[in-house]
C-alpha cells in the first residue's frame, strides 16, 4: 500500500533532524497562523500564487531563492563545523551517512534552487520591462515554471524528514548512484527533484527566448537591446540546448534504478564514463547560464553608477555570444583524469582557456566604464567592484585547472572547491545581490537600506576570502573534497580559518536579512520612496515606468530610437511614457490556478515515485494530464483593462511626477 | 499581449488531416523499427543500419507534420533555431564519440 514507505523512514534517531523539523514546524505554523490572523489567504491566492504577472512571479522566485539560500547555507556551515572538529581522535558531530547527504543537498540546492531561482526571478522582473513588453510571451507557462521549481525544492526538503537525501554528490555519479551501491531513496529524491525542476527551467528558457525574439518594442533592433536582455537571451539559448541533456542523463540513471537497465552500471555493457560526459555537457553550460546574467547585471549597474554609457557595448555583446558558444565545447575539463588521451584533453584544455579572453574583454569594459566616470559608491557598486576582484582570481585559478597536467594534481581536491566557490559566490551571487539592490526600488517602490547593504557586502567579501583561500592551500596540500574526517595536523589550522570565514558569511546573511527588515520598516520615509520610478538616473526602458510598474507595464508601448533608450529620451526631451494618451484598452492574461495544481500533482507524483507508491503516482500523473487538458480547453483566459482605468493610473503617476518636480 | 490569440509569425499550424497523416506515418515507422528487431530478418549490422534509416525518416516526418518546418521566408526564426539546434547536437555527438573512443582506447575498456 505504501511501497517502501514505513514509519522507520522517519529519522527520529537523529537529534539534528528532529530539532530542524521542530524549528521548521514552528516557523511554518507561525507563518500560516499570521496569514490566517490577518485574513490574507484570499489575497495571497488571488494576487500571488495564481498570478501570471511576470513582476509577481519574479518576487516569488526571489523569495524562493532566499529560502533556498538559508537551507543551503545551513548545510555549508554544518560541513565547515564538522571539518573544524573532526581532526585526529575527534570524529566530529556528523556521521558519514549524514555528512554525505549534507554535501549532496548543499550543491543541489545552491545551484538548482538558489542560483537558478534567483536568476529566473531577475529575468522575470527585468527582461519584459527592458524591452518594452507588457508581459512575457507565455504568461501561464511562466507561472507553471515557478511552481515546478518550487515543488522540486519542497521535494528536496521533504527528504530531510522522510527518508534520506542522495549521498552521491550534487551530480550523482554512477556507479555509486546505482541501486547496487545506493539502494535507499536518496538518489530517487535527487532524480525526481532534478527532473521536475528541469521542466520549469526548460519552459523558462523557451519563454524568455520567444519573449526577446518576438516582443521587443518597435525600434529596438538587436544592437539597441540592453546588455542584461542580451545576457538573458544567451542564457535562455543555453538552457534550451543543455537542459534536455540533463533530463536524458538523469532519466537514463532513473531507468537503471527503476527498471534494472544497464546504461551506467559496471555489468551488462554499461559505461559510467558516458554519464560523466553527458552530465557535464549540461553542467558546464549550466555555470555559464548562471554567470552570464550576472555579467548582464554588472553591465547595467556599472554605467548607472558611473554616469557614463557602457564602454564597448558591441564588444560586450560579442563577448557574451562567444562565451555562450564556447561554453558548449569545454565540458571535458571536469574529467581530464577520466583516462582520455592527450589529444582529447589538449583540445578541451585549450578551448577552456580561450573562454578567458571574452571574459577578460568584459572585465576591461567595466573598468573602462568606470574610468573617468563620476563613480558613486552605492551598495550596488560595492558588490560590483568586489565581484571584479574576486571573479578575476577565480577565473585565473580556473585557467590553472584548465591545464590538463596541473589538473591531475588538483582534480577533486579542495583547490577545485575553492575555485568554483570563487566564481559562483564572487560572480553569480555577488551579481544577483547587486541586481537585487539595483532593481529593488523598481519592484517595491522604495529603496533598499544602503548601510546594511554595505555591511552585508563587507562580511560576505571578507568572509569569502577567509572561507576559501584556506581551501586553495589545502588543495595544494593534498586534501580531497567530501572528506568527513582527517588525521593530517597541517590541515587543521586552515580548516579552523575556513570555519571563521563561514561564520563571517553567516554575519553577512544576517546583515542582508536586517537590510530587508530595515528597508521594509523605513519604506515610508520620503528619502526612501521612489516616486519618479527612476532613482538612479537609469538608462534602459524599465526606469521609464512608475515604481512599482502598473500591471500592464507600459500604457503606450514606447518607441526605441537609440541604445540606452530611456537615457536618449531624457537627453532629447522626449516623453517615453507619452503621458496624456490617447490610451486604448489593454489586453491582459487572467490569473489561473492551473500552474499551482499541476505543481501540486507533480509533487504528489514525485513523492510517490520515490517511495514506489504506484497508485498514488498514478493519481498524480492523471491529475497533471487532466489539469493540462482542462487548461487547454479553457477559453476564458483573458480580459481588458479599460482605457479609462489606464488613464486614471497614468494620470495619477504624472501628478506624482509633477509634485516631485515642484519640490 | 494584443496578439495573444493569433500566431505572430503567421505560419501554418497544420490541419487535422496533416496531423493524422503525420501520426499514421510515425506509427508505421515505429512499428517497422520494432518489426525489424523482433523478426531477426537482418544481420546485426544490417539491423542497426535499418534502424538508423527508419529513425532518420521519423525525424523528417516529425519536423514536417508536427513542427511545420518549411522553406517559406516567414519561417526564418524556425529554421534558424532548428539549424542552431542541429549544430549543438552535432557538437555533442561528435564530442562524445571523440571522448568515449579515446577513453576506451587508453583505458583498454573495449
Amino acid at each position: 500500500m505504501l511501497g517502501r514507505l514505513s514509519f522507520s523512514a522517519i529519522p527520529l534517531d537523529v537529534p539534528i533532524l528532529v530539532g530542524t523539523f521542530l524549528g521548521v514546524a514552528i516557523i511554518g505554523l507561525a507563518v500560516l497562523g499570521l496569514i490566517t490572523y490577518y485574513g490574507k489567504w484570499g489575497y495571497l491566492w488571488k494576487e500571488w500564487l495564481t498570478s501570471v504577472d511576470h513582476k509577481r512571479l519574479a518576487v516569488m522566485y526571489i523569495v524562493l531563492a532566499l529560502v533556498a539560500l538559508f537551507r543551503g547555507f545551513a548545510d555549508a556551515i554544518m560541513m565547515r563545523t564538522q571539518l573544524a572538529m573532526a581532526y585526529a581522535g575527534n570524529p566530529g558531530y556528523l556521521p558519514p551517512h549524514h555528512y554525505d547527504q549534507i554535501f549532496s543537498a548543499h550543491g543541489t540546492i545552491m545551484i538548482f534552487f538558489l542560483a537558478m531561482a534567483f536568476m529566473t526571478g531577475l529575468f522575470n522582473f527585468v527582461v519584459p520591462l527592458q524591452i518594452g513588453a507588457r508581459d512575457v510571451a507565455f504568461p501561464f507557462l511562466n507561472n507553471l515554471s515557478f511552481w515546478m521549481t518550487a515543488i522540486a525544492f519542497i521535494l528536496v526538503n521533504v527528504s530531510l524528514f522522510i527518508g534520506e537525501f542522495s549521498q552521491c554528490g550534487w551530480l550523482a555519479y554512477p556507479p555509486l548512484s546505482e541501486s547496487q551501491f545506493s539502494p535507499g531513496v536518496g538518489v530517487d529524491y535527487y532524480i525526481w527533484a532534478i527532473q521536475l525542476s528541469g521542466v520549469g527551467t526548460l519552459l523558462t528558457g523557451v519563454n524568455f527566448f520567444v519573449t526577446i525574439v518576438k516582443m521587443r518594442a518597435p525600434g529596438m533592433t538587436w544592437m539597441k537591446m540592453p546588455v542584461f536582455t542580451w545576457t538573458a537571451f544567451c542564457s535562455s539559448i543555453l538552457i534550451m540546448v543543455s537542459f534536455p541533456v540533463l533530463t536524458v542523463a538523469v532519466a537514463l540513471l532513473g531507468l537503471d534504478r527503476y527498471f534494472g537497465m544497464h546504461f551506467f552500471t559496471n555489468d551488462g555493457g554499461g559505461n559510467q564514463m558516458l554519464y560523466l560526459s553527458l552530465i557535464w555537457s549540461w553542467g558546464h553550460p549550466e555555470v555559464y547560464i548562471l554567470v552570464i546574467p550576472a555579467f548582464g547585471v554588472f553591465s547595467e549597474v556599472v554605467p548607472a553608477f558611473s554616469g557614463k554609457p557602457l564602454f564597448g557595448y558591441g564588444t560586450m555583446v560579442y563577448a557574451t555570444c562567444s562565451i555562450m558558444v564556447l561554453s558548449f565545447i569545454v565540458w571535458v575539463h571536469h574529467f581530464f583524469t577520466m583516462g582520455a588521451g592527450p589529444d582529447v584533453n589538449a583540445f578541451f584544455g585549450i578551448a577552456t582557456m580561450i573562454i578567458s579572453i571574452p571574459t577578460g574583454v568584459k572585465l576591461f569594459n567595466w573598468m573602462f566604464t568606470m574610468y573617468k566616470g563620476r563613480v558613486q559608491f552605492h551598495a550596488c557598486m560595492y558588490w560590483a567592484v568586489g565581484f571584479m576582484v574576486t571573479f578575476t582570481i577565480g577565473g585565473m585559478t580556473g585557467v590553472m585547472m584548465a591545464i590538463p597536467g596541473a589538473d591531475f594534481v588538483l582534480h577533486n581536491s579542495l583547490f577545485l572547491i575553492a575555485h568554483f566557490h570563487n566564481v559562483i559566490i564572487g560572480g553569480v551571487y555577488f551579481g544577483y545581490i547587486c541586481g537585487m539592490n539595483f532593481w529593488f526600488p523598481k519592484v517595491m517602490g522604495f529603496k533598499m537600506n544602503e548601510t546594511w547593504g554595505i555591511r552585508a557586502f563587507w562580511f560576505w567579501f571578507v568572509g569569502f576570502y577567509f572561507a576559501f583561500v584556506p581551501l586553495y592551500v589545502l588543495g595544494f596540500d593534498g586534501m580531497t573534497r567530501r572528506m568527513n574526517h582527517y588525521d593530517n595536523p597541517e590541515w587543521h589550522i586552515w580548516l579552523l580559518i575556513a570555519e571563521v570565514g563561514a561564520v563571517l558569511i553567516l554575519f553577512g546573511i544576517v546583515c542582508q536579512l536586517t537590510q530587508l527588515y530595515v528597508t521594509i520598516r523605513d519604506r515610508n520615509l520620503p528619502a526612501n520612496r521612489d516616486v519618479t520610478g527612476d532613482p538612479w538616473n537609469g538608462r534602459a526602458l524599465e526606469w521609464s515606468t512608475s515604481s512599482p510598474p502598473p500591471p500592464y507595464n507600459f500604457a503606450i508601448v514606447p518607441h526605441v530610437h537609440e541604445l540606452d533608450a530611456f537615457m536618449h529620451d531624457k537627453e532629447n526631451g522626449i516623453d517615453t511614457r507619452c503621458a496624456g494618451g490617447p490610451y486604448a484598452p489593454i489586453h491582459m492574461p487572467k490569473n489561473t490556478a492551473a500552474g499551482f495544481l499541476i505543481g501540486v500533482f507533480s509533487l504528489v507524483f514525485g513523492f510517490a515515485a520515490v517511495w514506489y507508491i504506484w497508485w498514488l503516482a498514478a493519481i498524480g500523473l492523471i491529475g497533471v494530464i487532466g489539469t493540462v487538458i482542462a487548461r487547454s480547453a479553457n477559453k476564458d483566459i483573458d480580459y481588458y483593462i479599460p482605457a479609462e482605468e489606464v488613464a486614471r493610473i497614468e494620470n495619477e503617476h504624472s501628478r506624482k511626477l509633477m509634485a516631485q518636480a515642484a519640490e | 499581449m494584443s496578439d495573444l490569440h493569433t500566431s505572430p509569425s503567421g505560419e501554418s499550424h497544420g490541419s487535422v488531416s496533416s496531423y493524422i497523416i503525420g501520426f499514421v506515418l510515425a506509427v508505421i515507422l515505429t512499428a517497422a523499427s520494432f518489426g525489424l528487431v523482433m523478426s531477426h530478418s537482418l544481420s546485426p549490422s544490417g539491423t542497426l543500419t535499418g534502424l538508423a534509416v527508419l529513425a532518420f525518416i521519423q525525424v523528417l516526418v516529425h519536423l514536417h507534420y508536427f513542427l511545420h518546418m518549411g522553406s517559406g521566408s516567414e519561417q526564418r526564426w524556425n529554421n534558424m533555431c532548428f539549424f542552431f539546434t542541429v549544430g549543438f547536437v552535432v557538437i555533442l555527438l561528435i564530442g562524445t564519440m571523440f571522448i568515449m573512443n579515446n577513453t576506451a582506447l587508453h583505458m583498454m575498456s573495449r
